[in-house]
């Protein structure tokens, strides 16, 4: 089995750009955008092949490829253990139906707007893949210019605003996190990452390597204080960019703290625990309330995820198998339901232009099928048993159980205010009187939203009622994580005294 | 005597055949599209010249006053080959704004032939020749456009200060010679021994002319409107050749006279990089000219090549010769698309002519896009690893401070460019350009940019050249 089947992934979704750049769309402008479906489904294929393949039992990476890059300095590494495949997956499967997803609302420059998503795609799975922080780096800042992009040029109003604060806000973050990269190349004498747990990072520079990457992903993830470029990019991007955004980009930080801020550095992460579980709290508190305040659908749902990726970090940091489970767990259900929610509001935004909740209501007259899937998916985002959002929660507020009580209450009743304002943006969209006279002439769902919205409904209801696939394949990775950093933390325990 | 000539074949070569060129054009009417090809022809013909020179070791000639040694062969070579691309990008533009005159590359030859004498020098006389013979020739090209009033002020304004910059120089360069009785390089680090107060004087006065020749702050004053007065081909000019040379005898000066001085000078080039970083990426935010907006941004990247040299470690100075080589390469891209903003002879260099580029000229705007990611240095351009390799070496050395100033400059110079992406794609259209550009205008285009986008693939090509500069 010699087939280097992660830089397949990696490259067929460039490789399908290219050839879209290069060529012209015959009948008006769908081949190309069949053709982008069709590549991204190969690249869907490939990863499910990837998982089909992939050994749970081992918690070593996997796929593994490396070559020389630069002499004697970076190797072109890539790999993936029980924690990335599910990123790897994820990504895959939300890129063609984000592209399905691009109708009418796309009028200009369609086919730059492929090129840019195939790209971004490509981008992604490079960040999930890469073992070499150089190379980690590359992907995960060469991301910054399709997204400024799919903002800036097919956005709403402000987007030129959103776009430069999404840019300046994320590469403001990275570039500590480049400082940091150096530093380890020349402390440690190598940037790879399987090399460098084995050999582990000096202990004293750990606290100061952990607030250069935490800096970096605080601002991805995002989390408070630094959160508010997140909602103006989502209200400003076109619907396919908001997925992408929610969806994906999200979980780049998210993974980063697991396999990063932990894996490499467990000292400064144990020093910095109570720090983080401060900042999740107030994210999951104070934005579930902002929330509920909003006017605006899509400003909602961008607060909502603030709020989600806060109960992520928190899960990550409480490092118990439960909380880890769980903030992987949930990242991956969040990806879900979250695209859906975008996609949803997308749905009604396309047929009105406006987002606002006020011009809403009673629309379950007009469109019930509409209003069924979105309820699935509101009761998804709060966290109903039965969906894979319930089962994130719950698993996090377990492993914060374990780790301090104190957090877990008040993590909990984060999950109230988010059942509050879910449901009261459901009531005040769906149910009432229908009052505004143009709603009357709303048409439900056609085909493709149908197909594009259940399949993203299929995998939230199933793996809700049934994890074991998702957790078989983290858990031992997750489990070697947690070893490898109970193992560093009694060394340098050991050591001090 | 007779065997040294044998290694200074290239200079040679180019200064006949340009003192023949110069005969030519006189006596020979109507010339000028002769003798630009010619010149074209004399720079592709001293290429394998320059690398026929042996580059192993170091080799001193003529009494150790000219230095032969990898770096100056690297150097001549990479000033060759930009020249050539700098005379294939510029001809149409000359010929539309009606300077397409015999003097021109007769003047832009023998400014390089100082340069090569520049980088090669061991000995201050000589060095002081080279940057002379390259500054003459500057002052000239600078006011070529004579009838522009823009063009002759910004000609006189250059040569006013650039002379009292080399007059600051030679003030240092007359110290360094009182206080270690030589004017060779190599004896000078030797010859003054403890007592190093005079020394340090000539060494500061020295470091200022130099710091005037590649424009770092606070000696950058002339050069915003030098490049916005200049016609946009010696702006192109101005940009790259004079600091690829100033750069390399930064890298000589300080490397090899005053290397034990190392304590003193690292100050003032940290000081140099800093505040040319900081100021380059702050002042280009208001400016509506392209050309003054390069203007500000090469002062910036030059900050960031004199970043490497203040670590003292042979990764510095690779780092820095890495930095200037990819420095020019997006240079060159970026002048071969204002070259290209042209409707009806008429060439337009404001910021607001790109509005809506993108929707008339989807590939120009698509090579400027990728210009303006690499020169913010956004991964996975080129201009990323530019900026890594350099602060690969200063990390090395614990230099945080510099390093962290230096990214947050990026991130401030990353919106200026941005501004410049937004207005091309983000905005409504203006009337089309033209499209009909010569082929080498195009080639130029499509071979700079094809080298940013895709040097990340593999990047060892010019790591390998580089490595090999081996001088600490």
């Amino acid at each position: 089995m010699n087939i280097p089947i992660l830089s397949l992934l990696i490259c067929v979704p460039t490789v399908g750009a290219l050839f879209i750049l290069f060529t012209k769309s015959t009948e008006k402008y769908n081949s190309h955008k069949y053709i982008s479906v069709f590549i991204s489904i190969i690249n869907f294929i490939l990863s499910i092949y990837l998982w089909y393949k992939f050994d749970n039992s081992n918690s070593s990476f996997q796929f593994v490829e490396n070559r020389e890059w630069i002499y004697g300095f970076i190797n072109y590494k890539v790999g993936v253990d029980g924690i990335s495949i599910l990123f790897v997956v994820l990504t895959t499967f939300i890129t063609p139906l984000c592209i399905l997803s691009v109708n009418s609302t796309i009028k200009n420059r369609l086919k730059d707007f492929l090129v840019a998503i195939l790209i971004m795609e490509s981008l992604m799975i490079g960040v999930f893949c890469s073992l070499d922080l150089v190379i980690f780096y590359l992907f995960f800042e060469g991301g910054l210019i399709p997204m400024f992009l799919i903002i800036g040029i097919w956005g709403g109003a402000r987007r030129v605003y959103s776009a430069f604060k999404f840019f300046l806000y994320t590469l403001l973050g990275s570039v500590l996190m480049l400082v940091a990269i150096i530093y380890i190349y020349w402390i440690s004498g190598t940037t790879d990452v399987e090399k460098l747990y084995e050999i582990g990072i000096d202990a004293k520079y750990q606290k100061i390597l952990w607030l250069a990457f935490f800096s970096s992903f605080a601002v991805k993830t995002p989390m408070w204080p630094v959160h508010t470029w997140l909602p103006d990019a989502h209200v400003e991007a076109p619907t396919a960019g908001s997925v992408l955004l929610a969806a994906i980009l999200l979980k780049m930080a998210g993974y980063g703290f697991i396999r990063f801020s932990i894996g490499l550095f467990p000292i400064g992460s144990d020093y910095f625990v109570s720090f983080v579980y401060v900042l999740s709290l107030i994210a999951i508190i104070y934005t579930s309330l902002v929330a509920l305040m909003q006017e605006d659908m899509k400003k909602l749902i961008a607060y909502s995820s603030v709020a989600h990726m806060g109960f992520v970090t928190l899960g990550i940091f409480t490092m118990t198998q439960q909380g880890l489970e769980g903030s992987i767990f949930q990242m991956i259900s969040h990806g879900i339901i979250s695209a859906a929610l975008f996609l949803c509001v997308g749905v009604i935004y396309e047929r009105m232009h406006t987002r606002e909740i006020k011009r809403y209501g009673g629309i379950v007259e007009v469109m019930p099928k509409y209003s069924i899937i979105f309820m699935i998916f509101t009761l998804g985002a709060l966290g109903l048993p039965g969906t894979t959002g319930f089962i994130g929660e719950f698993l996090i507020l377990m492993g914060a159980f374990k780790d301090n009580f104190l957090v877990a209450v008040i993590a909990s009743l984060g999950v109230i205010l988010g059942a509050a304002y879910m449901l009261w943006l459901y009531k005040r969209v769906v149910f009432g009187e229908l009052i505004n006279e143009d709603l009357k002439n709303l048409v439900d769902l056609n085909k493709s939203e149908v197909i594009i919205l259940t399949l993203l409904a299929i995998p939230s209801l199933y793996f809700g009622f049934y994890p074991e696939p998702l957790i078989n394949t983290v858990e031992v990775s997750v489990s070697n994580l947690i070893d490898n950093y109970n193992a560093n933390l009694e060394i340098y325990m050991a050591n001090k005294k | 005597m007779i065997i040294d000539i044998y290694y200074v074949i290239p200079e040679i070569f180019i200064s006949l055949s340009l003192m023949f060129l110069l005969l030519f054009g006189v006596f020979k009417k109507n010339s000028s599209s002769t003798v630009y090809s010619l010149s074209i022809l004399i720079l592709i013909i001293s290429i394998p010249l320059i690398l026929n020179v042996p580059s192993t070791g170091e080799l001193l000639i003529f009494n150790e006053s000219y230095k032969i040694d990898y770096l100056s062969n690297f150097i001549k070579i990479l000033i060759v080959i930009s020249t050539l691309f700098v005379l294939l990008t510029s001809s149409q533009y000359l010929k539309s704004i009606k300077i397409y005159n015999v003097e021109y590359p007769i003047l832009i030859l023998s400014s390089i032939l100082g340069m090569m004498v520049m980088v090669s020098s061991n000995d201050l006389i000589v060095f002081y020749i080279g940057l002379e013979l390259q500054s003459l020739a500057l002052y000239v090209l600078a006011s070529f456009n004579r009838d522009n009033v823009l063009s002759s002020e910004s000609g006189l304004k250059y040569f006013v200060l650039s002379a009292l910059s080399s007059g600051l120089l030679l003030y240092g360069c007359s110290l360094v010679y009182g206080f270690s009785s030589s004017t060779n390089f190599s004896q000078i680090s030797l010859n003054y021994g403890d007592s190093t107060q005079g020394i340090i004087f000539g060494m500061v006065f020295i470091l200022v002319g130099l710091a005037f020749k590649i424009s770092a702050v606070p000696f950058h004053m002339w050069a915003p409107d030098v490049y916005q007065g200049s016609p946009t081909s010696v702006t192109l000019f101005f940009a790259i050749l004079p600091k690829i040379a100033a750069l390399t005898v930064f890298i000589r000066f300080l490397y090899t006279p005053f290397i034990n001085l190392i304590d003193q000078w690292q100050t003032i080039i940290i000081f140099l990089s800093i505040a040319s970083m900081l100021f380059g990426a702050v002042a280009a935010i208001g400016q509506k000219n392209l050309k003054r907006l390069i203007a500000y941004s090469s002062i910036s990247h030059m900050g960031y090549a004199l970043a490497g040299l203040t670590t003292g470690t042979n990764e510095g100075i690779q780092s820095s010769v890495s930095y200037i080589s990819i420095y020019l390469v997006m240079n060159l891209a970026f002048f071969s698309c204002i070259f290209m903003l042209k409707r009806e002879d008429k060439y337009y260099e404001s910021i607001d002519d790109l509005s809506g580029l993108s929707k008339n000229h989807p590939l120009l705007s698509f090579s400027l896009l990728i210009v303006l990611f690499s020169l913010a240095g956004i991964p996975p351009l080129a201009g990323f690893f530019a900026k890594f390799y350099v602060f690969m070496a200063v990390i090395e050395q614990s230099m945080f401070f510099l390093a962290i100033v230096g990214l947050l400059a990026t991130v401030v110079a990353a919106f200026y460019y941005l501004r410049i992406i937004k207005v091309i794609y983000f905005d409504n259209e203006v009337e089309k350009y033209d499209t009909n550009h010569s082929i080498g205008l195009k080639l130029s285009l499509i071979i700079a940019t094809v080298l940013i986008l895709t040097y990340f693939i593999y990047p060892n090509s010019l790591i390998d050249f580089v490595s090999k500069i081996d001088l600490v």
